[in-house]
């Protein structure tokens, strides 16, 4: 067929048709601009160019990289580059000043926060949950409850060296006797004790218990570390049994575990991970949290 | 069906047919030279407008201050979040669209839109270096000679210059005008500047210099959207073919009145041809090529002064009065008031009300709430319990304010804030900076017995330290176990 019928007039128009034709219905021809037909061409001349400046084809093992050597991923270095160098100065600030400068500061403090809410996030949240909820073992870190400190000083002490760590001279270490496994103390007398400890934070004892002999067995064996009146010791990271947080439950039966098995949390020592800015931020962060003393 | 095979794609694309538009003189080109001259001062000159906003802001009348993310129109400030006023505006500028429409057709084409107005600049520069339709006629089919190249020359620079002063104008209201002519002098303006300028130099140069009547013809959409809404009320640019056919000669009419035969009144001179800036036959009826410009009835009415006979052959009429006249009978009276207009003008004061009403009626601070998502509450050692919010509180205002907090819901409910410097009362007070907005941590603690409930509701107020009366609440819930 060809193209267009030069004879086929359409009579309301007065325009040729292209000789279309479907159920008696005809196409005018209504030509497209010329200039329009060009810019097609354009655009494929425009590719042609696109393809030697730019990356465009695939190959095996690599593609072509084009003559203007454009990457995006080296663009983002150069980016994630330029945020480092714009960071550096914030970074230097922040590892100079001492802490109670920086919470006092408020363009370092929201530097501090800043980073310190994302290396929460990258490091410690894994534990301590998104936003520091905690959950069994691992302590909530918006109360007030501190069991090595919740001074500014505390924290970053605690982050730098950690508890418990393998790798760590200076970390903070003590350790609970596993009363019951090591057979200091019998199954009854954990049970007395455990229910005496209970009742120090306010809690109901079971019924039965001779409490008098609990509070004896709490001064022999508990009291050196968690105090007489059980209200701990930050020092020994001791925790307080008076308070209504319960790192490993709160429940008799969770004490007697406490109790019998000890309890010996670990969190790795950060100073050789982090430096010092970052640890700076992430203290107060934490601290910002809500519970700081 | 092959059509690449025929080889014969000259039908399916034709060559765009230079238009010479023929230089008019009249009552609807004084309008357009009118709307061009103050169109033109507006966009050039705005920007070296001031308004005094005080010591904290920025004093150019209209600005778009895309990096601090505000929009400033003399004494209006738009905020990102206010957004929804530009939608308000573009309600009633598709209603002004329509209701002119319906009117007198489109008005908008042949008078305002920028592509017209550019348009009629650059064919004047056109004309004043190259002479007037016959003369560029001449000069494009002439061989190249020194004259030719001059004038040419000569018009395209022209072009160019206006093209890069209109693109220059245009970034001045994206940042401080003088500051940035002068920096553009001396070459030390933002790249970004440089590259819009360059854009919108090229745009310019070729939409109002090459393209011209094909934007409007293959480019923009409104000929298309106005089809659907003219009705046959509305005025048009309408040739009377009622008293204009048969087309017949001055003389040629003579001989047929002897005769006592109908003459026209059209004598077929093509003056209306020949302005036209799209190049189209007033005499064919409506179509979409023509943007009712109106220099055809300047044309017909110069012809018609000249030969002694009434004006209007070509004017401002409808279809529904050119019939009536063919019948004989009394042409209607223009309806501009009707029930499409009617409609059109309630939408545009409805929608203006309201966002006068929403401007002159909005707050000048604010205040939002974000209730920490984990943990929802934390237990304190004494048992009581803690919800923690992020607080932002918003100040419109050009001067540095100071909010008190408080909060009612829960009994006994104490208010706390976090990296907030400690105000003399010790009251919760929180200073947010001139035309900004402050994100402060706020804690509420609550003793255990005080919870009645999960989920208790809460109230937060903050209130202007200086105007008791300026204040914002916001509500939100206490979580318990």
């Amino acid at each position: 067929m060809a193209g267009h019928n030069h004879d086929d007039i359409d009579h309301i128009t007065g325009t040729s048709t292209t000789g279309h034709e479907w159920d008696g219905i005809k196409e005018l021809n209504t030509p497209l601009p010329k200039w329009w037909l060009n810019l097609f061409y354009a655009c494929i001349i425009w590719s042609v160019g696109y393809y030697v400046a730019y990356p465009a084809w695939p190959g095996i093992s690599s593609y072509t990289k084009g003559v203007l050597g454009y990457s995006s991923r080296a663009d983002v270095q150069v980016e994630l580059d330029a945020l480092k160098a714009q960071r550096a100065s914030a970074a230097a600030d922040l590892a100079k000043a001492d802490l109670a400068a920086i919470k006092a500061d408020p363009k370092m403090l929201a530097v501090a926060l800043a980073q310190g809410k994302a290396a929460f996030g990258d490091n410690c949240a894994p534990c301590h949950g998104i936003g520091a909820t905690g959950s069994k073992g691992y302590p909530n870190l918006n109360d007030d409850d501190w069991l090595w400190g919740g001074k500014l000083a505390d924290i970053y002490t605690t982050l730098q060296n950690g508890i418990r760590s393998t790798n760590n001279g200076e970390t903070r270490i003590s350790a609970m006797p596993a009363f019951g496994k090591d057979g200091i103390l019998k199954k009854e007398e954990i049970r007395t004790v455990s229910n005496y400890a209970v009742t120090l934070a306010g809690g109901k004892a079971e019924a039965g218990v001779d409490l008098k002999a609990g509070e004896k067995l709490f001064a022999e064996n508990c009291a050196s570390c968690h105090g007489d009146k059980g209200a701990g010791n930050p020092e020994l990271g001791a925790p307080n049994l008076t308070d209504q947080i319960w790192l490993y439950g709160g429940k008799i039966e969770d004490v007697i575990e406490t109790v019998t098995n000890s309890r010996a949390g670990v969190m790795p020592a950060w100073n050789e991970r982090l430096d010092t800015a970052t640890i700076k931020s992430l203290a107060v962060y934490v601290h910002s949290l809500g519970g700081g003393k | 069906m092959s059509i690449t095979g025929s080889g014969d794609d000259g039908a399916l694309y034709a060559s765009a047919k230079k238009v010479y538009p023929l230089k008019v003189k009249g009552f609807y080109r004084r309008i357009k030279w009118a709307v061009l001259l103050i169109g033109l001062a507006v966009y050039y000159f705005l920007p070296f407008v001031r308004w005094n906003r005080g010591p904290n802001l920025p004093d150019q009348a209209v600005l778009v201050d895309l990096a601090n993310r505000r929009f400033y129109f003399f004494p209006i400030e738009i905020w990102p979040q206010e957004v929804y006023f530009f939608t308000g505006l573009l309600v009633m500028a598709a209603m002004v669209l329509f209701l002119m429409n319906a009117v007198a057709g489109r008005i908008w084409c042949g008078y305002l839109c920028p592509q017209t107005v550019w348009t009629d600049l650059f064919v004047s520069v056109e004309r004043f270096f190259e002479g007037d339709r016959r003369d560029r006629i001449k000069l494009d089919e002439q061989p190249w000679s020194f004259d030719k190249l001059w004038r040419k020359s000569a018009k395209h620079f022209t072009w160019l210059m206006i093209a890069w002063w209109t693109g220059g104008a245009w970034v001045l209201y994206f940042a401080d005008a003088p500051t940035l002519v002068k920096d553009l002098a001396f070459g030390t303006a933002p790249m970004t500047a440089y590259i819009w300028i360059a854009i919108l130099t090229f745009t310019t140069y070729s939409l109002a210099g090459i393209m011209r009547e094909q934007v409007c013809n293959f480019m923009c959409p409104w000929p298309r959207i106005q089809a659907a809404l003219t009705d046959d009320e509305a005025l048009n640019v309408t040739y009377r073919y009622d008293r204009g056919e048969p087309r017949v000669s001055v003389k040629g009419a003579a001989k047929l009145k002897a005769l006592g035969e109908k003459a026209g009144d059209c004598v077929d001179c093509r003056q209306c041809v020949y302005v036209c800036p799209t190049g189209i036959d007033i005499r064919h009826g409506a179509q979409l090529e023509c943007i009712q410009c109106g220099l055809c009835i300047d044309a017909c009415d110069g012809v018609m002064e000249k030969i002694g006979r009434p004006k209007g052959l070509i004017g401002y009429d409808n279809d529904l009065n050119v019939q009536a006249r063919m019948r004989g009978d009394e042409p209607k009276k223009f309806h501009p008031v009707r029930a499409r207009t009617i409609i059109y003008a309630a939408i545009i004061a409805v929608v203006g009300a309201v966002m006068a009403f929403q401007l002159a009626t909005r707050a000048t601070s604010g205040l939002n709430l974000i209730h920490d998502r984990t943990p929802l509450f934390v237990q304190l050692s004494d048992g009581s319990i803690r919800n923690a919010f992020t607080v932002r509180l918003i100040n419109k205002r050009p001067d540095k304010r100071s909010f008190v907090l408080s909060v009612s819901g829960v009994e006994g409910l104490k208010l706390q804030l976090v990296n907030v410097e400690a105000s003399a009362d010790g009251r919760p007070v929180v200073q947010v900076d001139p035309d900004s907005t402050r994100e402060v941590r706020m804690l509420l603690t609550a003793p255990k017995s005080a919870l009645t409930d999960k989920s208790m509701r809460i109230t937060v107020e903050a209130v202007d330290l200086a105007e008791g009366s300026q204040k914002v609440v916001a509500q939100d819930h206490f979580f318990g176990p």
